[in-house]
């Protein structure tokens, strides 16, 4: 078992088109760390500074990981880890 | 090139108008692949700003989530802006994320005619495309 990770369309070219990854992990940042072993700087557009980046969505399941613990949210085998990228923008 | 259904059209006008001076945002899904945009989902702007607008993060899971359940993607992603012209910002093209959707900016500077105009937003790239509209 492991977590499945759902990889959004502008991500793809880390996961060779793939559209679901997997990994392991205790925590979300465990996780993110294993999976860039595997897909190469696939992390960095999620982390900046040892936070997860403003514009970008993490969900554990079906709950925003900002809600959670960020980083440091625990994850489990059978988990679903989605990513989306924010939808965010306007005229300033 | 967008084309678009006369109602699904109304539905953005009505909803940027609705929402004025707000900026409001939404999107069209449509079936994968197949580049017409069919069911109008109006979104929260979580920002609730005249000049910022964001999807709230919860809703827009849902919403993705029903989408893929579907079998559909989001085929037309559409903002208003309410007191410049209806063309992407540098902060519109620099969150710019889905390079498959038609980004549809509608302004609703003026009270009586409303700008609608398209565009693809790739690589940073802002390419603009007519936008058809049939009954």
């Amino acid at each position: 078992m492991a977590i499945e990770v759902r990889i959004p369309t502008i991500l793809r070219t880390y996961t060779d088109g793939a559209k679901q990854v997997e990994g392991t992990g205790s925590t979300l940042g465990e996780l993110l760390l294993d999976l860039d072993a595997k897909h190469g700087g696939l992390r960095e557009r999620l982390v900046d500074n040892g936070g997860l980046r403003r514009f970008v969505n993490v969900y554990l399941n079906d709950e925003d990981v900002r809600f959670l613990a960020g980083l440091d949210t625990p994850v489990k085998d059978g988990d679903t880890v989605t990513v989306l990228p924010a939808v965010a923008g306007g005229a300033s | 090139m967008l084309t678009l259904s006369k109602q699904l059209y109304d539905q953005i006008v009505a909803h940027a108008r609705a929402d004025h001076p707000d900026e409001a945002c939404g999107v069209i899904a449509g079936p994968a692949g197949s580049d017409r945009p069919e069911r109008f989902i109006p979104m929260t702007n979580a920002a609730r700003s005249p000049t910022f607008y964001e999807f709230d993060s919860t809703e827009q899971f849902q919403v993705w989530k029903q989408m893929d359940d579907n079998d559909e993607e989001p085929v037309v992603l559409y903002h208003s802006h309410t007191a410049t012209e209806a063309y992407p910002s540098r902060t519109d093209v620099s969150y710019a994320s889905e390079p498959g959707a038609h980004y549809v900016l509608v302004s609703t500077r003026d009270e009586h005619e409303t700008e609608f105009r398209s565009y693809r937003i790739i690589d940073g790239q802002v390419t603009e495309e007519p936008v058809t509209v049939v009954e």
